[in-house]
């Protein structure tokens, strides 16, 4: 019983994780019906900063963070001014390819100002097992796990009450639904696009610290996007509630797939079963669980 | 508003339009060539419709007007639009609602996963001056459209063309316009629908001194409600007057109001090509 328990916290933390990025997904996919392709990448590249900023200027982390947001922002406003703005009106298969190759960019830019090995991040995130739990029931619950948990649930709040409450939330949801509309109640297509790439660019950092101080600022950390996407079918790709329990649910599946079924078909189940779950999604309910209902009006 | 006022404010011309068109040309995509020449006024507090058969260039005209045609691979090529006497080309349409000049689409285009409510909000985008007053004319929208009161918590998408149509022209009201670009608000509804908006439409432009553009195919309505018309074919004025005079013209009621003249019982003797010409001439 409490081995079932491990495995199924294990997944769950590990869910929060790809929550993370898949969040960053949403967000642009919301407001702008763009795929951003490069959302691993821009977590990388966030946590790369980070790194470089801590160690070059030797900045105290809340520091770091601080001019790291800064450059997210700045780089939201290029990626408007640069993309954005010259593909308005495009085919959204368009402006797919235009988040491609930014993915490439934003690789090759990390690297070339950061250098590409291996880098340790080390904000003074908690480390090691949670130790009442080890020592009472014998669970091994990561710390770091359990504040990643916290702080997507606090962004995940802190988002949801910006959508649904302000302004500028209210007018992303409605360029979401109809650019053109937008455009006639003046709403600012530019304005928007940046603040939301800003946000996601910021999801995206919180994603590299939290991946970063796990396993280390690497380039495989841009390849968790691929994770994201089974996630994002799942939740819908609409859904920011839907992002952190489409995440949960393919971090715990992948969990007990890989611990109860891996014997019987020879192992290895956790590196495909999002996807087998994302196809069964996709056949028979394409908006995701969450995702918002196509209207269609009779 | 009262004419004599009007005249005691010394620098300012008599009939004063809020919009001038004049003779503009539009191009979609570099090639095709849509509007040939448009001139139009709207004074200031008035009803002007833009009539014509589908593709005349409506549609493309008030486009023109709000700047949405950027949006849409489209250019004014020559000629100019004036809004209050400033010239409208460089400015976005962003710029044009803030200074009171707000395009309501046609089909409406609401928000559709927004609530009726959160629809009207947005229109209020572009406003500053605060809660209080927006929520004032939310309930003033309220008091023009009682039904959307009633359904202000339901997605936009899933409510009626009619009440679509209201949550648009309503959303348009938030943005405190001091003339909406109207295109087709009786497409796709019911006679009665239709004639219930143009109600509210007129009271709006009584009570709030809106004055409209409206892009209308049902000639018959539009020249009811409105001061002044213009009649569009293939990206050309091709008549303009009175709406009353409009009404009674042989031409339009032959072509637009389907009324034939007393001497043309037969279609034998609808001359469409020579009338035609000589419209274009």
């Amino acid at each position: 019983m409490m081995f079932f328990l491990e495995v199924t916290i294990s997944g769950l933390m590990a869910g929060v994780m790809y929550s993370l990025v898949a969040l960053g997904f949403v967000l642009i996919f919301k407001a702008s019906g763009v795929f951003n392709f490069a959302q691993g990448v821009m977590a990388l590249f966030a946590g790369l900063t980070l790194v470089g900023l801590m160690e070059k200027f030797g900045l105290p982390p809340w520091a770091g963070i601080m001019a790291t947001i800064a450059v997210m922002i700045l780089l939201a406003w290029l990626i408007e001014f640069l993309i954005l703005r010259r593909l308005v009106n495009q085919e959204h298969i368009i402006l797919f390819m235009a988040t491609i190759g930014l993915a490439y960019v934003l690789e090759g830019l990390g690297d070339v100002m950061w250098g590409s090995d291996v880098k340790l991040l080390d904000i003074g995130l908690p480390q090691g097992a949670v130790d009442w739990l080890l020592d009472d029931y014998n669970l091994y619950v990561e710390k770091l796990e359990v504040a990643a948990a916290v702080t997507a649930v606090i962004m995940v709040i802190v988002l949801a009450i910006f959508f649904q409450k302000t302004r500028i939330g209210r007018a992303l949801r409605a360029v979401a639904d109809d650019h053109q509309a937008a455009l006639s109640v003046g709403i600012s297509l530019r304005t928007i696009w940046v603040i939301v790439w800003s946000v996601s660019g910021i999801v995206a950092l919180v994603a590299g610290i939290m991946w970063g101080s796990k396993s280390g600022v690497q380039f495989s950390l841009s390849l968790i996007a691929l994770k994201a996407l089974p996630v994002l079918m799942l939740g819908g790709f609409t859904s920011i509630p839907g992002a952190i329990i489409g995440g949960l649910i393919i971090g715990m599946g992948e969990k007990w797939a890989e611990i109860y079924m891996g014997p019987i078909i020879g192992g290895a189940i956790e590196n495909w079963f999002a996807y087998m779950l994302a196809l069964v999604f996709l056949l028979f309910r394409p908006q995701g669980l969450f995702g918002e209902k196509i209207i269609e009006r009779i | 508003m009262n004419p004599s006022a009007a005249k005691e404010i010394p620098d300012t011309a008599p009939e004063k339009a809020i919009l001038s068109v004049n003779n503009i040309e539009v191009i979609y995509n570099h090639v095709i060539l849509v509007l040939k020449g448009v001139s139009l006024e709207v004074p200031k507090g008035g009803i002007v419709a833009l009539l014509g058969a589908n593709g005349a260039g409506k549609t493309t005209t008030l486009k023109a007007v709000s700047n949405l045609l950027h949006s849409e691979r489209g250019e004014v090529t020559k000629g100019s639009i004036e809004f209050e006497g400033d010239e409208v080309n460089d400015m976005t349409p962003n710029d044009l609602v803030r200074r009171g000049c707000i395009q309501v689409m046609e089909g409406r285009h609401c928000f559709e996963h927004l609530t009726v409510e959160e629809n009207l909000l947005t229109g209020a985008y572009t406003r500053n001056d605060g809660y209080g007053a927006i929520r004032a004319d939310l309930d003033l929208v309220y008091t023009y459209f009682p039904r959307l009161k009633e359904r202000r918590k339901s997605l936009a998408g899933y409510t009626s063309g009619g009440e679509q149509q209201m949550t648009a022209i309503g959303r348009a009201l938030m943005s405190k316009p001091k003339m909406i670009l109207l295109d087709e608000p009786s497409m796709g509804l019911a006679p009665q629908l239709v004639e219930e908006i143009f109600e509210i439409i007129r009271a709006l432009n009584e009570n709030e001194g809106v004055s409209l553009l409206l892009a209308e195919q049902n000639t018959n309505i539009a020249l009811k409600y409105a001061d002044f018309g213009y009649i569009l074919e293939s990206g050309r004025v091709v008549l303009d007057g009175e709406a009353a005079i409009l009404r009674e013209n042989e031409d339009v009621k032959e072509f637009y109001l389907g009324v034939a003249g007393e001497n043309r019982k037969s279609f034998r003797d609808f001359k469409h090509y020579k009338r035609r010409k000589r419209w274009l001439a």
